[in-house]
């Protein structure tokens, strides 16, 4: 209701001040007999703008500290005598209880004395405030609008102040992207360091254990954090996934941007695609009770002893997950090297499969490495497929049929569900997710600058 | 050719070139097809791996959109619902004592015993006495309160018979459907003999039938009855984190690409800018989740599980996806357009925002399609600020706790009952899919409709 009745306050301020500022802008120029700088619906915005302005500042002073202050009311209702005899936690149901009384909804059992004038006090009360609020708001909008309107002159240049504030609205929305990104270190930096005044860096970044005990009481150790075997699995998993998604991935694009005739190149492309669009706990799900119990029933027909959930089941999937990323950005890159270099190879005699391997991958080489260290990266921040189909078992292994466990789904076990972040178990999640970005940080941006200077090389 | 060549050439030498390459001829046109081959084998692979995923999710899935469900009539006998008449309302109590009454109402209609009536009526068709513990291993959990709150809705209801659909247990639904392997020994079965026979029976006398699992899109989760487990919570608060993704990352997303690639200056701030958010798209997920942990819910103290908070981590996810898309779109705008503006005598303003934008349109709306569609498909950072709660209610509200499809997805596939919920997990995919499928499909019609106009 409150918020109804401020929402359209707002309007109509805005409206009649778009409206005020439009017409008055007229009324200058004809007075005046000098033509406008700008149109007048520049005019009606500007003194929107200028009523908006006020009229926010107030309303959200009030949202920060309305609360706040309807509470100390409410507080000093209480009769002091009351409020001394009374618990914290009886505070805070005594005050509940008023509120109930003001708001109309009545309370349970017989109200007190006291408890009924704060409620009548407190109705009073939150309808003065409200008013005065809203008073000040629209009274301070129309004072603005007021000097708006006195502003307004054939020459006011109200075109290019709407367009610097709407520039200034551009810039802080780019500020965002950049604040995301300081956000994202910042808070990994900090709740990082708070984890090493448990567990020395060296400890974290050398160990080989990895053993977090949940109950740190008693024994005085804390656990172990050897980073090692996450970082081996981790590894393990993206190479398996490279092994499998490099040969299909590239050969594919290869067909597709070079041989393919075009209409066929227009429907396998997208349903390739398709595979890029899959959510990954849907790969999870199929590598868990599909490719898990084919791969081990494989490996009972041959007599090798495979699990199900291995980080050859994870590594599959990962890769039959990275085979349209590998494939689109590589066909991208095949389709970059200019169409001169392959008919001067072609035009010698040479194949269509010599020019490629001669000629084309040599020339797009750059690019097609950008590409997979970007499917690296992806590879070793994936996280579902290994939550499901890795067996969490964070243990040095080489064998790939074993069970293993990621940084990634480290950071899920150690912070699920957890909000305290406290003690060691908790943050080092932190530790592990500045790991894994630095990790794809150093990818990414080589990716990112080799495939800008291939671009800007053929461009 | 070759033989022109031979005529002309002649000599002993150029003869033996030709010999040379006339044998290496056959070798490379073998590399070639097999080159080529590879290339065929690679597509094939790929294609085949589509065709198995999606007809591993289906044939798992299906069977579990249909659901064994009792028909029985039920009898609201009064000598078993014994409870006074419902309070009503505005007879002279304030909200609150009325509020009381009628919770203490309420509570008296959760002692009686339901499945009574689900047990007469049970024995009123088939003939067998069933006392209540065969009852609830007979029908899912669920039943007791589906009867309640009929009866709690239309209190006339006491002394009449209606026909009602109850879903049969989950072990009661694997047996039927031989889910669960039907010649195990009876110690390794999850249900008695008796009561195995008894569903065999309202099967063949179709008191049991297989009907379209409507409650999977409206209950909620729920973890006593798995039977009438729904994603209609889940739902809902995917529903509410896209609508908080579309309103955000939209509009801030155009906006940055607007400014990044229309009016900041040429330098290596931008450059930096640039490289910035194309490492932000590549930045793995779950350091989203961790970010969202350690500012919205640790630093600002918003809600644990809520949309609100899940909508924010994944609006800075979609964040860099949109701006990228905008600013190829804005780049593939033609100069002349823009010069025919600036020529008329419009500001760089009106020229970007009266002339450019509108021609994106279509580009923007496409990237936020599949911008959209990537968030709804994203689990793990989820999973950190703490979506993966057991909620059994629809959200009413972004600050409500909730879970997401794909975190529905995850739980429960790790769920006990493994023969159940391998298919329930499978259905709740094919749901996830198909809304992925129309978002793409409409991105894709979207982009044929551009191309078709440019």
């Amino acid at each position: 209701m409150n918020s109804l009745v401020v929402a359209a306050v707002l309007l109509v301020l805005l409206g009649l001040a778009y409206q005020v500022g439009w017409s008055r802008s007229r009324t200058v120029a004809v007075g005046a007999d000098r033509r406008l700088h700008s149109r007048p619906a520049y005019h009606g915005t500007l003194a929107a703008i200028w009523v908006l302005v006020p009229v926010a500042l107030v309303l959200g002073l009030w949202a920060l500290f309305g609360p706040g202050v309807t509470d100390s009311y409410i507080r000093s209702q209480i009769p002091a005598d009351v409020a001394a005899s009374l618990e914290p936690a009886q505070l805070n149901n005594a005050m509940a209880r008023i509120r109930s009384i003001a708001s109309g909804y009545g309370v349970l059992g017989e109200p007190q004395p006291f408890e009924n004038q704060a409620g009548q006090a407190l109705r009073q009360f939150q309808l003065i405030s409200f008013l005065i609020v809203i008073a000040a708001a629209a009274g301070l909008g129309v004072l603005a609008l007021f000097a708006a309107r006195r502003r307004i002159t054939p020459a006011l240049r109200a075109r290019n102040q709407v367009e610097a504030v709407v520039n200034a609205l551009l810039v802080a929305c780019s500020a965002v992207a950049i604040l995301t990104t300081i956000g994202i270190v910042v808070s990994l930096l900090f709740e990082a360091i708070r984890f090493f005044t448990f567990i020395s860096p060296v400890d974290f970044f050398f160990g080989t254990v990895w053993n977090p005990r949940f109950s740190t009481t008693g024994t005085g150790g804390e656990g172990d954090y050897g980073l090692i075997p996450l970082l081996w699995g981790t590894v393990m998993v993206a190479f398996i996934a490279m092994f499998v998604a490099v040969p299909v991935g590239l050969m594919s694009a290869i067909y597709l941007s070079q041989y393919a005739h075009p209409r066929l190149r227009s429907t396998v492309k997208p349903i390739i695609e398709v595979l890029a669009g899959i959510p990954t706990i849907v790969y999870g799900f199929f590598a868990l009770v599909t490719v898990g119990p084919f791969l081990s029933g494989i490996g009972n027909a041959v007599g090798l002893d495979i699990r199900a959930t291995s980080a050859a089941t994870a590594g599959l999937v990962m890769g039959i997950m990275i085979i349209p990323f590998i494939s689109s950005l590589s066909d991208d890159i095949l389709r970059q090297v200019p169409k001169s270099l392959r008919d001067g190879s072609l035009g010698l005699g040479a194949t269509r499969s010599e020019t490629i391997r001669k000629v084309i991958l040599p020339a797009a080489l750059p690019g097609i490495v950008g590409a997979f260290l970007l499917a690296i990266s992806r590879a070793i921040g994936e996280t579902m497929i290994v939550v499901l189909a890795a067996g969490n078992s964070p243990i040095l292994r080489l064998n790939p049929f074993e069970p293993t466990s990621t940084v990634t789904v480290t950071i899920v076990n150690q912070l699920t569900g957890d909000t305290d972040f406290a003690g060691p178990q908790s943050l080092v999640a932190f530790a592990l997710g500045l790991t894994l970005f630095a990790m794809t940080l150093v990818l990414n941006v080589a990716a990112l600058l080799i495939v800008r200077r291939f671009r800007e090389q053929y461009e | 050719m070759t033989d022109i060549n031979m005529q002309q050439t002649g000599s002993e030498a150029s003869r033996k070139r030709l010999e040379i390459i006339r044998a290496s001829l056959s070798r490379r046109h073998r590399a070639e097809a097999i080159f080529k081959g590879l290339g065929i084998a690679a597509i094939v692979l790929a294609l085949a791996l589509v065709g198995t995923l999606f007809w591993q999710v289906f044939s798992k899935g299906t069977p579990s959109l249909f659901q064994s469900t009792l028909h029985l009539d039920i009898t609201f006998d009064p000598e078993v619902v014994e409870v006074g008449p419902a309070p009503e309302a505005g007879s002279g109590l304030s909200p609150a004592e009325y509020e009381e009454a009628y919770l203490d109402w309420r509570r008296a209609l959760a002692l009686v015993n339901w499945n009574e009536l689900i047990a007469n009526a049970i024995r009123d068709v088939s003939g067998t006495e069933i006392d209540g513990g065969d009852v609830r291993a007979l029908v899912d959990n669920n039943a007791g309160l589906v009867l309640r709150s009929r009866f709690q809705d239309n209190p006339d209801l006491l002394g009449q018979t209606v026909p009602m659909d109850l879903l049969v247990s989950a072990n009661g639904d694997n047996w039927l459907k031989g889910t669960i392997d039907r010649d195990l020994p009876d110690e390794r079965q999850q249900l008695s003999a008796d009561t195995r026979n008894l569903l065999d029976e309202l099967r063949a006398d179709d008191v049991i039938t297989m009907d379209f699992a409507w409650h999977l899109f409206t209950n909620v989760d729920s973890r006593t009855a798995p039977a009438s487990a729904g994603l209609a919570g889940a739902f809902m608060g995917s529903l509410y984190m896209m609508l908080i993704v579309i309103v955000l990352a939209v509009p801030i997303g155009v906006a940055s690409a607007i400014y990044l690639e229309e009016f900041a200056p040429q330098n290596r701030i931008t450059d930096l800018i640039e490289v910035n958010i194309n490492n932000l798209a590549a930045v793995p997920s779950i350091v989203f989740g961790l970010l969202g942990a350690a500012v919205f819910i640790n630093y600002f103290h918003l809600p644990i599980s809520a949309p609100l908070v899940g909508g924010l981590v994944l609006t800075l996810m979609t964040l860099p996806t949109i701006i990228i898309a905008t600013r190829a779109a804005l780049k593939a705008v033609s100069p002349s357009l823009r010069q025919a503006a600036l020529g008329l005598g419009a500001s760089k303003t009106q020229m970007v925002f009266q002339h450019v934008l509108p021609v994106t349109f279509p580009s923007i709306l496409t990237a936020t399609i599949i911008g959209v569609a990537q968030a709804l498909g994203e689990t793990a950072p989820l999973l950190l600020i703490g979506m993966n709660a057991f909620v059994a209610s629809v959200p009413a509200s972004p600050l409500d706790q909730a879970t997401a499809l794909p975190v529905q997805v995850y739980l429960w596939q790790g769920n006990e009952n493994r023969n159940f919920f391998e298919a329930r997990t499978s259905a709740a995919i094919i749901v996830l899919l198909g809304l992925m499928l129309v978002l793409n499909a409409i991105a894709i019609f979207l982009r044929t409709r551009l191309e078709r106009r440019g």
